[in-house]
């Protein structure tokens, strides 16, 4: 059963059309990596599926309801969770207190703050500490810990690598696993190809609003990908 | 493609008719004191004097980003420099002017302390420092203390050349406040405004003294509004201190300029008039045409926050004062 | 002795401007809005607070337990119907719409009560007092106040620190988009935090007209008290806001000591000289305002 499905999503930022007639099925439990350049939509595309920027047309359904004109706070109570670009860490709270405020509105389920100190075993012993003292890779982590905290059935990465140092997206990374593990459902948006493929079930490519490529990593070679990221297909003007 | 010949103007059809149009009505109203009666002189005094502190009030707000609930400050501070200086030999229609220069100097290092705070506090603050210098003004014994005082030295006067006097002097206060601001915002000072409205941080880094610009704005804005304090004791002939400090009058430049367009210089002038005829209307129903007044900007401030005038210029694209430039020769036809 | 006398009566002065401030302190810290309808709030709640005993048969505490949660509610709207749509405008608006209903309201008690002075009648409340030296007596009126000021305080620290609407509200302070993705609605917790500041300035008001006569006129004087208490506590720290308020009170009283006629002047004087000299406030914050 499909747990997402974008149909004809058009979204406009400003005047410029940054999702254009989109169409994707999620199924649940899957693992869907949106990959493109920059300007490519990709972000838009999030924060249209988290309901903070509304779409010009088309529809977005959520288990089975049109949730298309559904608030984004009610969104997140209802299983959407976004990691927004740029981590977004509540300045004055403390790291646990980020936590606890990320399960607001949770839904039932495994994930708590004892649970998310085991995949980021660091948040343990600095969870008293403002949350402005951490470095990037560690606001990363804290924010993914507070979008698990609502037990998402939907969780939406905005591009968790933007900024960090290689061995820093090497540990979130490998804390992906235990999150799937769950049965969440995951659409990560990222810039780094690489990653993307490894974690994912199925990629989709956008470039200017549209899809350009779509498949399992294991399907697509690395010319075919290159093509569509940089829209040298020779059929595309 | 054709290329095409593009001219960059200020000014234009529009503001010549605005000009010429604008010098016929301040010719009739030169001209009026001659042809009506001295209460309809009155009204109109009245009317000068707000649109000159409410487009000081403009200027501050609209253009420099300050909003300030203390201007009363140098309504007060105007009027009791008139005074002051007709106790020492000044005469009061030359006081009116050398009260902005006052005021002025006052704003001077008054600057220095209000600017220590930013946005709706500096908003509070301002009001802080007015209810100071009402308080101060209170314990002035020889302008009259707590119960204010009269102006004397104009009784020799007949009442009716007296009258159209403050009339005109009233008329050059609100030409020149007018005035003042389109010459103002013309210039380097009105760019380095805009700049600063649009993005404060880019236009730092643009080389615009920012502190600079808005200084020089608080200090043109103390100025105009402190003539227009002394117009109204010239026009009231006493002055108290807890009338004459009174956030009242900000409340009616606000209003005025709400109403009319906020960071426009024809939105005032529509305002002002809005809020005579109001005045006009209302005037034997006590305080409920405040109510009103109070309502209406709430509505304009959430509905309408371009205020009348914004919102038929931004439809329409008219300027009538031309501050901006346009570009001319875009060609229709690809 | 006189002076120390003095110096009492204004620490106690300042739990009641503690308790006209907290209200504006949040509705700043969260919303980043000065409401300057503050003080008529406080001024409408001890008119309410009046007409409610004059017209039935409760009394001041009655009353008090009527006004607080209508005000409570009252804050609630107003934030849902007016704040919010003019956040959604421009800085400029919540300015310019809470003014606009400073004037409505001040207009409209004048016109429903005329301009003459009231009191809330606490019966022989109003003049008891402690004697605890020859000239030195503190009244009961200003030890409620200040004792309500100090729980007031202690549970809207405890509110944000440790409940989760308290969390959320900070969050939402913090990063408003960020929040909602959380779940927040931010409308609710914003209509949440001018509750909590409607109620607040009402007691403040309620303590404040059992102790001295009010009239529709003295909302914007109380609206300036508060914003000096907040400014020379330091922004965003409530025990920031009583020690501003002691402060304040301090300055008037000693200020009244010398001379009655600057009382008022004293006070702003005071406020002046922290702006000029420590703009940040006495108990500076760690958090970025």
């Amino acid at each position: 059963m499909n747990l997402l499905s974008l149909a004809d999503l058009t979204v406009r930022h400003g005047q410029l059309t940054a999702v254009n007639a989109l169409s994707l099925d999620l199924a649940e439990g899957s693992t869907l990596a949106v990959i493109g350049a920059n300007g490519a939509g990709k972000t838009t595309l999030l924060r249209a599926i988290a309901g903070t920027l509304p779409p010009a047309t088309g529809t977005i359904t959520f288990d089975g309801h049109d949730i298309t004109r559904t608030p984004a706070h009610r969104r997140a109570a209802n299983g959407i969770r976004l990691v927004p670009e740029g981590r977004r860490l509540f300045a004055s709270l403390t790291v646990e207190e980020n936590l606890l405020a990320g399960a607001y509105r949770r839904r039932s389920g495994p994930w708590n703050v004892g649970a998310v100190v085991e995949l980021f075993p660091w948040i343990g012993e600095r969870r008293r500490q403002s949350a402005r003292l951490l470095s990037g890779g560690e606001q990363q982590a804290a924010a993914i810990g507070r979008a698990l905290m609502g037990n998402p059935r939907l969780l939406l990465l905005d591009e968790i690598s933007l900024g960090l140092s290689p061995v820093a997206v090497q540990q979130l990374y490998q804390a992906m696993p235990n999150i799937l593990a769950t049965g969440t459902t995951v659409l990560l948006v990222e810039q780094d190809v690489s990653q993307a493929l490894r974690v994912a079930d199925r990629v989709l490519c956008l470039l200017e609003g549209r899809t350009v490529l779509t498949g399992a990593p294991a399907e697509l070679t690395t010319a075919q990908i290159e093509k569509a990221y940089f829209g040298l297909s020779g059929s595309h003007t | 493609m054709t290329a095409a010949v593009l001219t960059v103007r200020r000014g234009g059809r529009t503001s010549v008719w605005t000009a010429l149009g604008s010098a016929v009505v301040v010719a009739v109203l030169a001209y009026l004191p001659y042809a009506v009666a001295t209460s309809v002189t009155g009204t109109i005094v009245t009317f000068l004097e707000l649109l000159a502190m409410a487009s000081m009030w403009n200027l501050l707000a609209g253009y420099a980003g300050l909003v300030s609930v203390g201007q009363q400050a140098y309504v007060g501070l105007g009027a009791y420099s008139v005074l002051q200086l007709s106790d020492w030999g000044v005469p009061p229609y030359v006081g009116v002017f050398l009260a902005a220069v006052v005021c002025a100097l006052i704003a001077l290092p008054t600057s220095l302390l209000a600017f220590r705070l930013r946005g709706d506090y500096f908003a509070v603050g301002t009001w802080v420092i007015a209810e100071v210098y009402h308080l101060v003004m209170t314990q002035d014994r020889a302008l009259g203390g707590g119960s204010g005082r009269a102006l004397t030295t104009l009784s020799g006067l007949d009442p009716v050349l007296r009258q159209a006097i403050t009339y005109w002097v009233a008329l050059a206060v609100c030409l020149l406040s007018v005035l003042g601001c389109d010459l103002l915002l013309r210039g380097l000072l009105g760019l380095a405004l805009t700049a600063v409205r649009d993005d404060e941080v880019a236009a730092r880094g643009a080389g615009v003294s920012v502190g600079w610009a808005k200084r020089v704005v608080y200090l043109v804005a103390a100025a105009g509004t402190g003539a227009a304090g002394g117009v109204i004791l010239v026009s009231q002939l006493n002055v108290a201190p807890d009338s004459i400090f009174s956030v009242q009058f900000t409340a009616y430049m606000i209003f005025i300029v709400v109403v009319g367009g906020i960071g426009t210089l024809e939105g005032p002038v529509l305002g002002a008039i809005v809020f005579i005829v109001i005045q006009q209307l209302f005037a034997g129903a006590g305080v409920w045409y405040l109510i009103l007044l109070g309502a209406l900007a709430v509505v304009v401030a959430i509905r309408l926050p371009y205020g009348l005038w914004g919102t038929v210029s931004r439809r329409f694209g008219i300027r009538l004062f031309n501050v901006g430039y346009t570009v001319r020769g875009l060609d229709k036809n690809p | 002795m006189i002076w120390v006398n003095a110096i009492v009566q204004g620490l106690l002065l300042g739990g009641l401007y503690a308790l006209f401030a907290c209200g504006l302190s949040l509705m700043f810290g969260v919303m980043r809005i000065v409401n300057l309808a503050h003080g008529d709030i406080a001024v409408l709640a001890a008119f309410l607070a009046y007409s409610t005993i004059s017209f039935t048969r409760v009394g001041v505490l009655g009353a008090t337990l009527i006004v607080l949660p209508v005000f409570a509610v009252f804050g609630y709207l107003v934030q849902s119907g007016m704040l919010s749509p003019a956040l959604k405008v421009g800085p400029l608006s919540t300015l310019l719409a809470t003014f606009g209903l400073s004037i409505v309201i001040q207009n409209a008690l004048q016109q429903g009560y005329s301009a003459d002075t009231r009191a809330l009648n606490v019966g022989s409340l109003v003049s008891a007092s402690l004697h605890i030296s020859g000239q030195i007596s503190v009244a009961y009126l200003s030890l409620i106040t200040f004792g309500l000021a100090v729980v007031v305080l202690v549970a809207l620290q405890l509110f944000l620190s440790r409940s989760s609407t308290g969390r959320i509200m900070r969050a939402t302070a913090d990063d408003p988009e960020a929040a909602t993705l959380s779940g927040a609605n931010a409308r609710h917790v914003y209509g949440i935090a001018t509750a909590i500041a409607f109620a607040t300035v009402a007691l403040a008001g309620l303590m404040f007209a059992m102790q001295s006569s009010f009239s529709p006129s003295i909302g914007p004087t109380r609206l300036l008290f508060a914003f000096e208490a907040v400014v020379i506590g330091g922004l965003g720290s409530l025990w920031g806001t009583l020690v501003g308020g002691m402060v304040l009170g301090l300055a008037q009283t000693l200020g009244a000591q010398y001379n009655p006629a600057f009382t008022l002047l004293a006070g702003h004087i005071i406020f002046l000289a922290v702006l000029a000299f420590r703009p940040q406030g006495l108990i500076a914050a760690r958090r970025t305002a």
